[in-house]
């Protein structure tokens, strides 16, 4: 018997855009009307880029979401993550494969000499020891660590948004939506960390008192 | 009947792979009668005669090219005062008025005023040419325009002594471009050229594609095609022409001046600061093609040129 049967509708619902995606792309090989446009590679790379940053920023206020409602939906964080994970890989693999098939001179002047490129590889890269970290065991194993190493995903959200937003050559609605996501998020985070020190240093305030009080 | 020698840029519909959709010419003659019955009368009927008057099988170059599926090229379009993506113009564009059109002339001209598409274009001289169209986002097409040399419209304009360059402008209205209220750019859309580009004789105005006047989204009733340069150069839907002694400044400069310069010519050397312009992917192809320098007009164009920094003059 299945324990949680949510969490199986979680991945279906991930997994989703990807099957539409690759139903799509089989239509495209066998030469069927498909709605990847007439340029179907580059809808591809906008496809799986838009749900990468999907992905993260839906990941980064699962906390926030499960804080303020009450929700239980914490230990869904990590499955999500993956899932921005998944897109970003599907993304990577095809700007190598599909887009520049393994071009290497091509690849290696876009990732050095283009500042959006660079961003774009740096937060895919920075995605990776997150993903690899985010077995139960290993999550045991790194403790403290475990919570400080991916804090990076805050990091990494900001280089995928800016990849974004300098890739698009004049509408930047959709990337200073995301922004504007991300920054209502992380304020979010500093506030409630600001808060938490705040009691907390209330807390030993007037526990100095108390023991002031026992001196005098 | 017309007898017309090929130029070496017309590349020769021997040449090309015949594609399902491509309209042979009988049916262009019907097409062409549909619209005659549709009120536009003589100027388009006449296009059925210069089609006829079209075939030729000298082709200067050996140039083996397949021409882009109609359905690509009436579908996926940058015409963004329909919208941002792709399909946006295809969808959205049918809103657009072609009929009456004008053109205002002003600047530095003989012949300043206001003019209709046939005033300035000469259907009965109409010819066909196939391009390839190279996008500066690095896909491309192949596409049989229909239209006239531009240089045969500055000619009835008589431009003066002072006028070094011609500038355009597209239709800017909201009532028939959804898109305009976004102000992605600042409308209208800008373009220009400096004189010599376009009095050569490759640079066309365009009043159609495949044997048929330009559906909307491509620019209709009547657009700029300048072979050698990226796509955006080509203005659409033009309705005023200006004969300026300074170089316009363009939309896409205006947007990003270290991105996108005046000259916009197709060089695979220069990249974009974003992406590489090594290679282009042909619209229906799986991988990427080399870009060719001028793409691939260079024996024609290089010359326009001499001396420049392409690097600076991008």
């Amino acid at each position: 018997m299945i324990k949680d049967f949510k969490r199986p509708i979680l991945h279906l619902i991930c997994l989703a855009p990807s099957l539409w995606l690759f139903h799509q792309m089989w239509l495209w090989y066998n030469f069927a009307p498909h709605s990847l446009t007439a340029n179907p590679i580059e809808y591809i790379t906008d496809f799986t880029g838009d749900w990468t940053v999907r992905f993260l920023l839906i990941s980064l206020s699962v906390t926030p979401l499960a804080k303020i409602f009450k929700f239980k939906i914490l230990k869904y964080r990590r499955a999500i993550g993956l899932y921005a994970f998944y897109y970003a890989s599907l993304h990577f693999l095809n700007y190598m494969v599909l887009d520049y098939f393994f071009d290497w001179t091509l690849i290696l002047e876009d990732i050095f000499k283009r500042p959006a490129l660079t961003f774009g590889m740096i937060g895919f890269t920075l995605l990776i020891p997150l993903a690899i970290t985010s077995t139960k065991s290993i999550i045991k194993k790194m403790g403290k660590n475990w919570i400080k190493l991916h804090r990076l995903v805050y990091v990494l959200t900001i280089f995928a948004i800016v990849h974004n937003y300098m890739m698009v050559k004049a509408d930047v609605l959709i990337p200073i939506i995301h922004a504007s996501i991300l920054t209502v998020l992380l304020g979010y985070r500093v506030f409630s960390y600001k808060s938490k020190k705040s009691k907390r240093s209330n807390k030993q305030l007037s526990g100095d008192r108390k023991h002031e009080a026992i001196v005098s | 009947m017309l007898i017309k020698i090929k130029k070496p840029w017309e590349l020769s519909e021997n040449d090309v792979t015949s594609v399902g959709n491509y309209k042979t010419r009988r049916d262009f003659i019907k097409a062409a009668g549909i619209v005659t019955a549709a009120g536009m009368m003589a100027p388009y009927g006449a296009l059925a005669r210069t089609l006829t008057a079209a075939a030729n099988p000298y082709d200067g170059r050996d140039i083996k090219e397949e021409l882009t599926d109609k359905r690509a090229i009436l579908g996926y379009n940058n015409y963004y005062e329909f919208g941002m993506d792709k399909s946006d113009p295809s969808d959205n564009a049918h809103s657009l008025i072609t009929v009456p059109w004008s053109i205002t002339v002003d600047g530095h001209c003989e012949k300043p005023g206001t003019y209709g598409v046939e005033d300035l274009i000469d259907f009965n001289a109409l010819e066909e040419r196939i391009y390839r169209m190279r996008c500066v986002e690095a896909w491309s097409m192949v596409i049989p325009w229909v239209g006239v040399s531009l240089s045969e419209i500055i000619k009835k304009l008589e431009p003066t002594s002072k006028a070094k360059y011609v500038y355009f402008e597209t239709l800017e209205d909201e009532a028939q471009m959804p898109a305009l209220l976004r102000g992605v750019i600042k409308w209208p859309y800008k373009e220009g050229l400096r004189m010599d580009e376009a009095m050569h004789p490759l640079t066309l105005m365009a009043v159609g594609i495949y044997g048929e006047t330009l559906a909307n989204q491509n620019g209709a009733p009547l657009r700029l095609v300048v072979p050698w340069k990226y796509g955006f150069k080509g203005v659409k839907s033009i309705v005023k022409i200006s004969f300026w002694e300074d170089e316009p400044n363009t939309s896409w400069m205006r947007l990003a001046p270290h991105e996108y310069g005046f000259y916009a010519n197709v060089n695979p050397e220069v990249s974009h600061p974003r992406w590489s312009q090594a290679k282009e992917r042909r619209i229906g192809d799986f991988s990427r093609r080399p870009t060719l320098k001028f793409n691939g007009y260079g024996e024609e164009v290089a010359s326009l040129y001499a001396g420049m920094d392409l690097r600076k003059n991008y």
